[in-house]
């Protein structure tokens, strides 16, 4: 039982009970309405941060635990040749991965966005269907198809196109190809979103005053549907940068990512200080990439 | 009388899938006039005008603008611009960059683009306006930003999409002044897509109605006010009481018609009618007397009870039940009060009107 001095409090010479003070205070509604999220965040996201902040500041142990001695020794370590090779090669594979989702998405939005509503719906629910099976599941897919013995490679030693099989699998390409297969659906719905909402009668105007098809797609429809690029190319570009399965099963030794490196040193080499600078060295990029892309894109809107 | 057309629509039809949206239309705009496209939303009114501007291409049949012929000339190839009904602004530009986006397609200097623009926003009464966004201006004078985006080019026809639709009424009123005013001032031939009838009575100079995709007549606001072709037209263009009858005879300039229950009307009628043919007679309420005694016999003239009496300022509308069980709206200018004459609800009219008046339409 809560006791009654906890729900009751003299105010002047009124006894207001906890709900009647919070009728009252705007404030009050606030804080009650938003705890139960903070609080979330704050146990399972800020603490969690934290902890791998701290364990990025301290030291490997003898049987690979951490110890807290303060030093930037890890942060310094990623400035090696091998590690930035990892680094930029994950920004690469993870900006050629945005350009060609956009440079196909957006068509295909576009196209979806311009069919009767009945027919819009069954092609988004076609665009999502993929999210019905695992990602790992789909990604062996992808193996099935690419390897030696695998769909391509049979198909075209059977017409006699090719006498020995085509290196399909565990290289860079197989990698953007996986990652294009995964995350063309996240930026097609972004876009769908802010194609859709375009008033088409504004490419008419355009055309009216003289503008050709292409004219009127560069000073009207890009424009106004910058919103939906650039939250598009933000959603692509997060997961593919650290993207850890398809690289893992896709790619060969050649086209390891930050993902690949942050797992080796939390579970193989078991150097969890190291890695947590990796995973905050991630995070910073991502957070900056973000930043300057809605700078871009803020100046253009 | 020689005069050069600015539009020609000949036999033109659109279909969309099985839908007609436009019926065999052929049309004559001349250079220079104020042409109305009236009808019920829905009777083709604005694809015809999509089909001038363009954006849609006839199933068959041909459009010349200027003398030329346009088959699938685009619309940015075309000489005409449009208003369209929500304006289709860009939010993207202000109101300068709006406007100049036509010259600056023709690759018109920056210089002489601004120089017109502050001419054209002087002329639709927004001078100093170039720097506002769209979204920061009122209805009214986002009206008359697309009008300037749509003039400054100078177009040989200029093509307006029910413009005024979405302002209020006070403002519709002037605008509608000004726009025929403007009309004057640049003498561009203006096709004007409306569905309100006093809007087209009051700005046009010839007004086309249309109706399931066909146009039913076409006339000065006079004539198909006052000598409409068809019931549609009757109907839809201001007030009718219809009166259904058989043709009795011709009589001089007059068409006898027996109407059931009352005194043969007269209507004036170039057409003939063979005797024993169904016919409508049509006459306008504002054309009717309505008095408490009966009157001199040469008039069209009947009797019926008045069911209801409203006020309406200027005038005071009436509906009387005839003897025949037909009602008969009357519309009669308010010099005397109604309940002075005796005229109040339940009491005994005698209604009567010229024969030149009312017309006659084939069933």
């Amino acid at each position: 039982m809560i006791p009654e001095s906890w729900c009751r409090r003299v105010v002047g010479n009124e006894t207001l009970s906890i709900i009647e003070r919070m009728r009252r205070n705007k404030n009050l509604q606030i804080i009650s309405l938003l705890s139960p999220s903070m609080v979330w965040l704050l146990a399972f996201f800020l603490l969690p941060l934290m902890m791998v902040l701290l364990a990025s500041l301290g030291r490997r142990g003898p049987w690979g635990g951490v110890v807290y001695q303060w030093n930037l020794d890890n942060y310094i370590r990623f400035v090696d040749r091998i590690y930035f090779k990892i680094f930029f090669r994950s920004v690469r594979i993870a900006t050629v991965n945005t350009f060609l989702c956009l440079l196909f998405g957006y068509p295909l939005a576009y196209f979806i966005a311009r069919r009767p509503k009945r027919w819009r719906h069954v092609l988004l629910l076609l665009v999502m269907i993929p999210f019905w099976t695992n990602f790992l599941v789909r990604t062996y897919a992808w193996m099935i198809i690419l390897r030696d013995t695998g769909l391509i490679n049979s198909l075209l030693m059977q017409t006699g196109t090719i006498s020995k099989p085509l290196p399909l699998l565990y290289n860079q390409n197989a990698v953007v190809l996986g990652l294009f297969y995964g995350y063309l659906p996240f930026m097609v719905l972004p876009l769908y979103a802010s194609i859709e909402k375009l008033d088409f009668s504004l490419v008419e105007a355009a055309q009216d005053l003289g503008a050709n098809s292409l004219i009127a797609f560069r000073r009207i429809v890009l424009p106004l549907t910058m919103p939906g690029i650039v939250a598009g190319a933000i959603i692509t570009f997060i997961p593919s940068l650290g993207a850890y399965v398809t690289p893992d099963l896709l790619g060969g030794a050649k086209s390891m990512m930050i993902g690949n490196l942050l797992q080796q040193q939390f579970l193989e080499v078991r150097d969890w200080p190291f890695g947590s600078a990796v995973g905050f060295i991630l995070m910073a990029t991502v957070l900056l990439a973000t930043m300057l892309y809605f700078r871009t894109g803020g100046r253009t809107l | 009388m020689d005069e050069t057309i600015a539009v020609e629509l000949l036999n033109v039809t659109k279909c969309f899938g099985e839908v007609v949206a436009v019926d065999n239309v052929s049309l004559k705009v001349r250079d220079g006039e104020f042409f109305a496209l009236l009808g019920p939303s829905g009777c083709g009114k604005t694809t015809t005008l999509r089909l001038m501007a363009g954006f849609e291409t006839p199933t068959e049949g041909e459009i010349y603008i200027q003398g030329e012929l346009m088959g699938l000339t685009p619309p940015f190839q075309r000489n005409t611009n449009m208003v369209f009904q929500e304006y289709a602004l860009f939010p993207h530009m202000n109101v300068a960059e709006n406007i100049g986006f036509g010259l600056e397609m023709k690759k018109v200097p920056k210089q002489e683009i601004a120089h017109r623009v502050e001419e054209t926003l002087e002329l639709v009464r927004l001078p100093g306006f170039g720097k506002r966004r769209p979204d920061q201006l009122s209805g009214g004078q986002q009206q008359r930003v697309a009008l300037a985006r749509a003039l400054i080019n100078r177009p040989g026809v200029l093509l307006l999409d029910e413009p005024l639709g979405s302002l209020d009424l006070k403002l519709r009123k002037e605008m509608q002044l000004e726009l025929q005013g403007l009309q004057h001032q640049v003498g561009i031939t203006f096709v004007y897509v409306t569905h309100d009838q006093e809007e087209a009575l009051t700005m046009s100079d010839r007004i086309a109605v249309m109706d399931q995709g066909r146009v039913l007549q076409v006339g000065t606001p006079t004539e198909t006010y006052e000598r409409p072709a068809s019931r549609f037209v009757a109907d839809f263009i201001g007030e009718t009481n219809f009166l259904e009858g058989v043709v009795l005879k011709r009589h001089g300039n007059y068409v006898v018609v027996e109407v059931a229950d009352m005194a043969p009307v007269l209507a004036q009628s170039v057409e003939e009618f063979a005797p024993g043919k169904r016919v409508t007679a049509a006459v306008r309420p504002e054309k009717i007397t309505i008095q408490t005694e009966e009157r001199r016999k040469e008039n069209n003239c009947c009797q019926g009870t008045i069911e209801s009496v409203v006020y309406i300022g200027t005038d005071t509308n009436y509906l009387v039940r005839l003897d025949s069980g037909a009602t008969m709206r009357v519309r009669e200018q308010n010099v005397l009060p109604s309940l002075e004459r005796g005229l109040g609800e339940g009491a005994t009219a005698f209604l009567s009107w010229q024969p030149d008046c009312s017309f006659l339409l084939p069933d």
